[in-house]
């Protein structure tokens, strides 16, 4: 099983789509000057560069998807999204239900958020629940290399508009690859736990797994869950783990209110109250852009100190040695 | 344009009109929902419509009914659609904004101003890579060519060598809103040389003009693959949507304008040409009058989508 970062991961999947189907093609800003492999083996009409212009870029993706090509595009920052949200949100989203079913877009919308490069909030914004509460596209935030390249594969062969975001704080951490296609809407289990659920995606699932390993110091049983496709959403999996434990922590970057988070919650409490020993609670970033200088963008993540914490709470077994852990007031 | 292709358009012409002024009496009548006409437009749709071949594509708006019937496309399903029923050509969900015949080429009808302008590019794309013949034509507004798509668009399709047929259909209005308070320039074509983009302004109430413009440029896209602008200078005779008393509208540019009415126009023409006598104008109209009101019987008898196809066609 290869090993690779997952930025590679993802250039893989690309390339192995692209060989498998013809009509897949990418273009963006940058995306022939960057992707000299891609351009190299398949040619100049398939890897192209664009003006700078988001609206355009996926207007015309949304157009070449409804009428036979299927495009993979890169808009770089999610904040440059909402220069192309008419292009995602209405024309993508919306004309195969308006026209009564007469058009599918298979395309892929890339695009990297996250804290971890100080580059502040017009290009770190992690706006994936917006995509969610809009009808007919879906969205995947993959946390590992293999799911960098397994979802990205599934996205490229799925019928639908798939918002695709990376993390930029997880494009050069390392990992084992496969060729397998992971499919969108299935989470995973990434640890196994009998007191807690930790639901989460993206990077923050990295920091639930390591609140785990502190957890289990203490003889807390935590298991993790990772979502991995925000749309569809895997209720399943969620509900059978939140029945399993009976407490539930959800953690992300992106802010609370009306996030994921909120979502998974009120799923959890619509469906598995009577199995709920605790309140479901939220871990995430403030109502607040995000901060370029290095010490506000990590204290506007989620950390393991803070998820401890607040199992501990939830277990009442909190004490004052998670003062430390924390970093915030006991 | 030969005497057989005049008679031929202004039966369109006819029944595009009587199609709108159909649509307008059900929507008053509280049995359609929001509906915008292109009363006075007539001739824009049908002389570039003629031009085109049944492998080009066409991209429209929310004034769409003229392109849709000139392409060929059922009165009854139009009026179906606009009267949300099931055998409409969207089973009902569009209404009358968003009205997509992909079995006709009409692709992804947008009524997000400029939308239409955003999704030509991929669709020429599309023909491009996939080696089919064929251009697309994408029509809007003076409207929409204040928004910045319109430039991102023929920028790229400049850029990529796209074969779009832009038409800038200039009725004058932009909503609520006369096109001299929005923009300095006379013509929609000013644009086009900043993006290395042919084009030419036309009467866009003369057809035979508009189909001369149109066959001009569309050999120009099919010679070279480049894309053109057209603007067909126009005028809605109707308010924005319906209903609405156009009390903001000068009454001294509305007479001229409906004087200029390119029924009127095309009628005298025929007439004076000895090509199409008022008898047979006569004989005609009441034809396309017939048409619409089966369709409009055909479209009120059609049953509504059944309520689970509220959550269908949201997904592939």
């Amino acid at each position: 099983m290869p090993r690779m970062t997952a930025n590679d991961a993802l250039t893989s999947a690309l390339i192995e789509e692209m060989r498998r189907d013809s009509r897949v093609l990418m273009f963006g800003e940058g995306v022939a000057t960057k992707r000299r492999d891609l351009l190299e083996e398949f040619g100049a009409a398939r890897v192209r560069n664009t003006p700078l212009a988001e609206g355009i870029i996926a207007g015309t993706a949304a157009g070449a998807a409804a009428t036979g090509l299927r495009p993979v595009i890169d808009l770089l920052f999610a904040p440059f999204l909402c220069y192309a949200m008419d292009e995602i949100v209405n024309s993508a989203g919306k004309l195969r239900y308006l026209s009564g079913g007469q058009f599918a877009f298979p395309m892929v919308v890339l695009a990297a958020t996250g804290a971890g490069w100080g580059v502040g909030a017009q290009h770190n914004h992690n706006i994936e629940a917006w995509f969610a509460h809009s009808p007919g596209l879906k969205v995947a935030m993959p946390s590992t290399p293999a799911d960098f390249k397994g979802l990205l594969k599934a996205a490229i062969r799925d019928d639908n508009p798939v918002l695709f975001f990376t993390d930029l704080a997880l494009g050069f951490t390392e990992g084992d690859v496969t060729d397998e296609v992971v499919p969108l809407g299935q989470a995973a289990i990434r640890r196994n736990g009998r007191d807690v659920t930790l639901i989460s995606y993206a990077k923050t699932v990295h920091t639930c797994l390591a609140a785990a390993e502190q957890l289990a110091d203490r003889g807390i049983s935590a298991e993790v869950l990772d979502l991995r496709t925000l749309k569809p959403l895997d209720e399943e999996t969620v509900l059978a783990s939140a029945r399993r434990t009976g407490r539930v922590v959800v953690v992300h970057e992106a802010s609370r209110m009306c996030g994921i988070g909120a979502e998974v919650a009120a799923i959890v409490a619509e469906k598995a109250f009577r199995d709920l020993r605790a309140p479901v609670l939220r871990l995430t970033g403030p109502d607040a852009p995000a901060p370029a200088s290095f010490p506000l963008e990590q204290a506007f993540v989620p950390q393991p100190g803070q998820i401890v914490t607040t199992v501990r709470d939830l277990l009442g077994t909190r004490d004052v040695r998670d003062v430390e852990l924390a970093g915030v007031p006991v | 344009m030969t005497p057989k292709q005049r008679i031929e358009a202004l039966e369109q012409m006819l029944l595009i009109r009587a199609h709108e002024e159909a649509a307008v009496a059900l929507q008053g009548a509280g049995k359609a929902g929001g509906t915008c006409t292109a009363v006075g437009q007539e001739a824009s749709a049908v002389g570039v419509v003629m031009a085109l071949t049944e492998n080009d594509q066409i991209l429209t708006n929310h004034r769409s009914i003229g392109h849709l019937l000139a392409r060929g496309a059922d009165p009854r399903r139009t009026m179906a659609e606009i009267l949300g029923r099931q055998d409409g050509y969207c089973a009902g969900k569009s209404g009358s904004l968003h009205i997509s015949a992909r079995e006709l080429g009409v692709v992804l009808t947008s009524t997000i101003v400029g939308g239409e302008l955003g999704l030509a590019t991929g669709v020429a794309l599309s023909r491009k890579m996939l080696g089919q013949p064929g251009i697309v034509a994408c029509f809007f507004g003076d409207g929409a060519a204040c928004e910045g798509r319109f430039h991102e668009s023929l920028n790229l399709a400049a850029v990529w060598e796209l074969p779009v047929l832009y038409v800038c259909e200039n009725n004058h209005w932009q909503a609520f809103v006369h096109r001299r308070e929005t923009m300095l320039v006379e013509s929609i074509t000013a644009h086009a040389p900043a993006h290395g983009v042919e084009s030419n302004a036309v009467d866009g109430n003369d057809v035979e003009a508009v189909h001369d413009a149109a066959s001009a440029a569309i050999a120009h896209i099919r010679k070279t693959g480049r894309p053109y602008l057209l603007e067909t200078v126009t005028y809605r005779l109707r308010g924005h949507y319906e209903p609405d008393d156009q009390s903001y509208v000068d009454p001294q540019e509305l007479a001229h304008w409906r004087a200029r009415d390119p029924i009127l126009l095309l009628k005298r023409k025929l007439d004076g040409e000895g090509v199409l006598d008022a008898a047979g104008q006569q004989r005609m109209e009441q034809r396309v009058r017939r048409r619409i009101e089966e369709a409009v019987g055909f479209a009120e008898a059609n049953p509504y989508p059944s309520l689970d196809a509220l959550t269908t066609d949201v997904y592939a």
